[in-house]
């Protein structure tokens, strides 16, 4: 502050260089503030070196390949098993957490027991852990020989190396989104009226599926989602749990990987294309989707 | 009557709360234990050979290296567009906004890969840099590319949110008063963010040491040369080296911890923090 004191404009009571002061009348009416140009300026020169411009390469290398070759890549079998797994996997991690992310969520705004902290921050792990440690930290536990696979394998429940592995490392990196998205919501609702609700002879069950869920689904869906986006280019904490077997267990990120590997630029841009276009789509829903549960919340 | 009705509500309830801690540690826990328990199975010596191991120490540099280059790289970006996009009204905003989420959105692979396809050997300006001596792909520089690629929303989207709830009456009364932008900016703005400003570094710098998906693609895996942290964890693993894995990846998981401790001092700090990073990875 004592900087801003000492560029004031004279002694306190006189008034300061007439020229400054007009100045800024005069731009009051416009910009006041400092810096757009070289802001602004700043930012595009930056998104288009980093973001546009090496994108653009993407789609630009996959249109010289022409659509019929395009479509011949990506239809292969493998690609095609890669993407449905990719895809499917994604999405019924999203499910089985948009189950579980509720749970968690609810468990975490609505109760209060020992260690509630420690297993709210807990849900952040997923964010912090970087995903090689992830991968080979969760092999480790759902191998047949590990703490968990071991109580799974005499039930016949095989998880690594399997396309249930790919949807358990899923639903670790997709957990966060859900819970994260949902806990704020949760926490504003007004827990009067499920009271009233139930005051009224509603059965617990009831209240959840006519008053509760209506208006945190739009939230639970964005969760989800942004979960589900994650999932599908989900790579580090994927591929070590997966086994990666051709047509099985292979997800699309690494047969890009392994396109690239044989120096197949064409056909990994392909199947990076596919994959760019959908997170893209899921970007504008998602953007629209907030916007909608932000409306709704606003009315209520 | 209530008496009846409130029991089984409360076993309910204590089913449920079962039900969401027994998925959070099978799921969230038990990874992170089982990394250390993993790295020290056969005793602190082997733990600690792995971790002085020349490969393992090079790696280490390299990842240091690349945060020391992307985070500052990013944190002037993100301040730059925040004070872009927070302080002024411009036709676009919301497209901008959007593409800084871009990195976000794409798959870590499809980061490394647009680089591969700009600066590889078959790539746009690739063979005219490396016939001039400049290799970026399988080299450091597209390491760090890739890592800035993948972190550079961090600051911003942090920034953005936070300055747009601050407006813009704080700094033009300091710029009535005569200070000069840059005045106005180091001495109002700054304090305001500061905050904000430590918890996108924080996000930015976790997710900067600890990429694997888009450094793998342009990296090369060159042991001692081109090999990060992460890297190093799934060369070891591959070769059967578990210990060396897992204690490589204990490192990881400690930087994690560190984060996750001064993210969650940081937010009791400033609540609103919490509320933008629901989206970020």
């Amino acid at each position: 502050m004592s900087e801003i004191a000492q560029a004031l404009p004279g002694p306190r009571g006189t008034p300061g260089p007439p020229a400054r002061a007009s100045l800024v009348r005069e731009r009051r009416g416009f910009r006041v503030l400092p810096g757009f140009g070289l802001t602004l300026g700043y930012t595009l020169f930056y998104v288009s070196l980093i973001v546009l411009l090496p994108l653009s390469a993407a789609f630009v290398r996959s249109a010289e390949l022409g659509p019929v070759r395009f479509w011949q890549v990506v239809s292969t079998p493998r690609v095609l098993a890669a993407l449905r797994l990719s895809f499917g996997g994604a999405l019924l991690a999203a499910l089985v957490n948009a189950v579980f992310g509720f749970i968690i969520a609810w468990a975490l705004t609505r109760t209060r027991f020992p260690g509630r902290r420690i297993f709210d921050a807990m849900i952040d792990l997923p964010f912090a852990l970087p995903t090689a440690v992830a991968g080979i930290a969760l092999t480790a536990l759902y191998a047949p020989n590990g703490w968990i696979g071991r109580l799974l394998a005499p039930l016949g429940i095989h998880v690594a190396y399997t396309p249930l592995g790919v949807i358990v490392a899923m639903a670790f990196v997709s957990l966060p989104f859900v819970v994260r998205t949902l806990q704020p919501v949760l926490g504003e609702l007004d827990q009067e009226v499920e009271r009233a609700s139930e005051t009224l002879g509603a059965s617990r069950l009831q209240t959840f599926l006519w008053v509760v869920l209506p208006s945190v689904w739009p939230t639970l869906l964005t969760g989800s989602a942004l979960g589900f986006s994650r999932a599908l280019g989900e790579y580090g904490s994927v591929i070590f749990i997966a086994g990666n077997i051709p047509k099985v267990s292979e997800i699309a990120p690494l047969m890009i990987m392994i396109k690239l590997e044989q120096y197949q630029y064409s056909q990994a841009t392909s199947i990076a294309v596919v994959m760019l276009l959908a997170s893209f789509a899921l970007m504008f829903g998602i953007n629209a989707l907030q916007l909608w549960a932000q409306d709704r919340r606003r009315v209520r | 009557m209530i008496g009846r009705q409130q029991i089984p509500e409360e076993l309910g309830r204590y089913a449920l709360l079962s039900v969401a801690l027994i998925y959070l540690v099978a799921l969230v826990a038990l990874p992170l234990v089982v990394v250390f328990f993993e790295a020290l199975a056969q005793g602190v010596i082997p733990y600690v050979r792995s971790l002085l191991d020349p490969y393992a120490l090079a790696a280490m540099r390299l990842t240091l290296l690349t945060a020391a280059i992307v985070v500052p790289l990013n944190l002037i970006f993100g301040v730059t567009a925040a004070w872009a996009i927070a302080k002024f009204e411009f036709r676009g905003k919301n497209a901008l906004i959007t593409l800084i989420d871009v990195p976000f959105a794409v798959s870590p692979v499809i980061s490394g890969l647009i680089y591969v396809l700009m600066f590889g050997a078959q790539g746009w300006i690739g063979p005219y840099l490396i016939a001039h001596g400049i290799h970026i792909i399988f080299a450091v520089p597209g390491i760090v590319l890739a890592t800035t690629f993948v972190t550079f929303p961090f600051v911003a989207r942090e920034l953005i949110p936070l300055m747009q709830t601050q407006g813009n009456d704080e700094e033009e009364t300091a710029l009535s008063l005569g200070a000069s932008g840059w005045q106005t900016f180091r001495l109002v703005t700054l304090p305001n963010i500061r905050w904000g400003l430590l918890y996108g570094v924080l996000l930015c710098n976790a997710r900067a040491m600890g990429e694997f998906g888009a450094v793998s693609v342009v990296s090369g895996h060159i042991r001692g040369l081109t090999n990060t942290l992460p890297l190093h964890v799934e060369i070891q693993y591959s070769d059967y080296n578990y210990v060396g894995a897992f204690a490589t990846a204990s490192l990881l998981a400690m930087l994690a911890l560190v984060t996750l401790i001064a993210k969650s001092l940081l937010e009791r700090r400033q609540p609103e923090l919490r509320a933008g990073a629901a989206r970020a990875p």
